[in-house]
């Protein structure tokens, strides 16, 4: 058995704030590989530099030193729009605050992504039926013109998950994805991840709740700025059986 | 983002806040319906104005003095020369292709009588007999004086209109004597109506030989005794295209009587074409002035513009961030922003200029204010529209698109 690609992969990952005396290490020397397939969690109290680690994962920010190899290209000192555009093709988020536009219908957030992708022109009727195709599949097919107020927060974030499969990204990043849910639309969501975890995404996920980090399989500790421990996941959490769903990634 | 992207962009966010977005067009409205109109106006003056020129009589030639050829400081140089009621005669004889030659030398201030009416403050225009040519006037009942009446200085007056109507009410003036200061004259014409004509209202004046105002109404004694000096010969050419002949002989000819030679003439000599020439350039200078203080509101409109999209920005950093993480660059958020102010400054044009357009021709029809609209006003107003928004759409643009993504997706 070949093995397997790499997806992230940091060495010596710093990032600090100000210099001199006032200098804040925010991530200390963080080397962590993360390979196709896995579904990580990434656990620590707040202040604790997860989510400085995550927003440099996020390709949302640079590294102060080290190296960050993003699927295989060195992403360390990209522009801002040359990031830009990786995030566009090749991310995804889920937010804790789904940060759906407002004014827009369900499916046109869907859609929204596809604007920013150059590398792949997409008529706007190409668009709709990609759009409608994905949000069928998170089972939303006849919210689509629904604003976002008009729907439930697990509605919600499952309008902002079809909106990351719609670009079928090679990896999806979720930051506390439950957090602004109630326990039943949380598990909802979490079975959503565990099935596109099934179907063969990368997922990477902040939390700083135990009980959403045991449905990962690997859990990685960050205690100020240092990779406190990064442990595989025993107790594997007893999915519920839900009713099928296409959930094959959106090929464009 | 391809340009019916941005283009529905733009629109949709045009369009989710109607209110603020045609406030915020507003004073782009104002701005462009200003200029187009303030244009407008100034060229109804102006064409108003070389119809008035016009209509002092076709294919005139103006000859008057001049006066200070010697440069600043020096005074007049030419007080013994100028225009002399002789140069009419010699015009009138001596250049071919002329239709009248009329000279005018006025006096006001002058009070009539006759009965128990008195006419206060009138005009008393001393001519010749072509006059009525030359300025094209009719004679309504009656007749001119003539030539000899001219050489005699006889005491005979010809009645504007108006004046007629006021000294004699209810009789026919025709052979009636009126006092004109402490001079009888008799009525021997009355002329037809002709109106204002740029400032001058031919009915409101009378008409005598031009010997008589030089023997009985020119004020001081010294000009009695000089006689004939004469401020403006009228020249009418029976054919335009031969002004510019016309033109050389009367040159050389006044050179030569007044003795001067043709560089430094003591009169001036102009068309009708040159004086509409010179009050055009009068009205132009205006109309840049008005059409600089109204492009003063498009430029305020544009501070308007500037002030929505900073706020516009600020209230929709959440989105910008989003759009950030999504995979917009710098550059698809600055276009965005950009193309929204211009949007907003582009509708506002159009709006402009309808209002523009629009207001002029309400101007015309019920205004009473004559308008011409330019179309290079309604494309140099809608241009500067256009400017203004990517001028002033440029900052908030590029605040957006600075925003980095973390703090604009934190931001509440």
């Amino acid at each position: 058995m070949e093995p397997k690609k790499k997806i992230i992969e940091t060495i010596n990952l710093m990032k600090t704030y100000g210099d001199g005396d006032n200098e804040v290490i925010a991530v200390n020397s963080i080397s962590i590989t993360i390979t196709e397939g896995e579904f990580v969690a990434i656990m620590g109290p707040s202040g604790s530099g997860k989510s400085t680690l995550m927003n440099i994962l996020a390709c949302l920010d640079r590294p102060t030193s080290g190296q960050y190899i993003l699927n295989g290209e060195d992403v360390s000192h990209h522009s801002r729009t040359e990031l830009a555009r990786i995030r566009g093709r090749e991310l995804g988020f889920v937010f804790q605050s789904f940060n759906l536009l407002p004014r827009m219908t369900a499916i046109e957030n869907v859609m929204l992504p596809l604007m920013y992708r150059p590398d792949k022109p997409t008529t706007m009727q190409e668009r709709k039926e990609m759009a409608m195709k994905v949000l069928t599949s998170v089972g939303l097919g006849a919210r689509a013109d629904h604003l976002p107020s008009e729907l439930s927060g697990g509605q919600q974030q499952r309008v902002a998950i079809a909106r990351v499969l719609i670009n079928d990204p090679i990896l999806i990043l979720a930051d506390e994805p439950t957090g602004n849910l109630d326990t039943k639309s949380s598990e909802e969501i979490m079975d959503m991840l565990h099935e596109l975890h099934d179907r063969g995404r990368t997922i990477v996920m902040v939390t700083h709740e135990p009980e959403i980090a045991a449905h990962t399989e690997r859990i990685l500790h960050i205690r100020d700025g240092r990779l406190h421990s990064d442990e595989k996941n025993g107790h594997h959490y007893a999915r519920r059986v839900l009713q099928p769903i296409d959930m094959q990634p959106q090929k464009i | 983002m391809n340009y019916r992207e941005i283009i529905h962009t733009a629109w949709q966010s045009v369009l989710s806040n109607k209110l603020r977005s045609i406030l915020t067009m507003l004073g782009v409205i104002i701005g462009v319906a200003a200029v187009i109109m303030m244009i407008a106006i100034s060229a109804g003056t102006e064409a108003t104005i070389s119809e008035q020129i016009n209509g002092l009589g076709s294919n005139l030639i103006f000859i008057n003095e001049s006066f200070n050829r010697g440069g600043p400081g020096q005074g007049p140089t030419n007080q013994k020369g100028g225009l002399k009621y002789s140069d009419v005669a010699a015009i009138r004889d001596q250049v071919s292709g002329i239709a009248g030659v009329a000279v005018e030398q006025s006096e006001s201030s002058l009070t009539a009588k006759v009965n128990d009416i008195t006419l206060e403050d009138l005009t008393l225009v001393g001519t010749t007999p072509d006059y009525t040519t030359v300025r094209e006037l009719e004679v309504g009942s009656g007749r001119f004086f003539t030539d000899e009446e001219v050489t005699k200085a006889s005491k005979v007056v010809v009645l504007g209109s108006s004046v007629a109507e006021s000294l004699f009410p209810d009789g026919d003036p025709l052979g009636q004597v009126i006092m004109v200061n402490d001079v009888k004259l008799t009525v021997i014409g009355v002329l037809s109506p002709k109106g204002l004509v740029s400032g001058t209202d031919f009915d409101e004046q009378m008409y005598c030989p031009i010997q008589l105002v030089f023997k009985k109404f020119t004020p001081s004694m010294f000009a009695r005794i000089v006689g004939d000096r004469v401020r403006m010969i009228y020249v009418s050419v029976a054919d335009s295209t031969n002004m510019q002949n016309v033109i050389n002989q009367i040159t050389i000819l006044l050179a030569n009587r007044h003795k001067v030679s043709t560089d430094s003439l003591d009169f001036n000599i102009r068309t009708q074409d040159e004086i509409i020439a010179t009050a055009s350039s009068t009205t132009e200078s205006f109309r840049t002035l008005l059409a600089g203080v109204a492009g003063v509101s498009l430029i305020v409109g544009g501070i308007g513009i500037m002030n929505i999209m900073l706020v516009s920005v600020t209230e929709r950093t959440r989105e910008i961030g989003l759009r950030q993480a999504i995979g917009a660059t710098p550059l698809d958020i600055r276009v965005q922003f950009l193309s929204e102010a211009l949007m907003l400054s582009l509708f506002g044009g159009i709006l402009g200029v309808i209002v523009g357009v629009g207001g002029s021709y309400i101007f015309n029809a019920v205004g009473g204010m004559r308008t011409v609209v330019l179309p290079y006003s309604v494309f140099l107003s809608f241009l500067s529209a256009a400017l203004v928004g990517i001028f002033f759409g440029y900052v908030p643009a590029k605040n957006a698109a600075e925003l980095d993504p973390i703090v604009a997706l934190r931001h509440e």
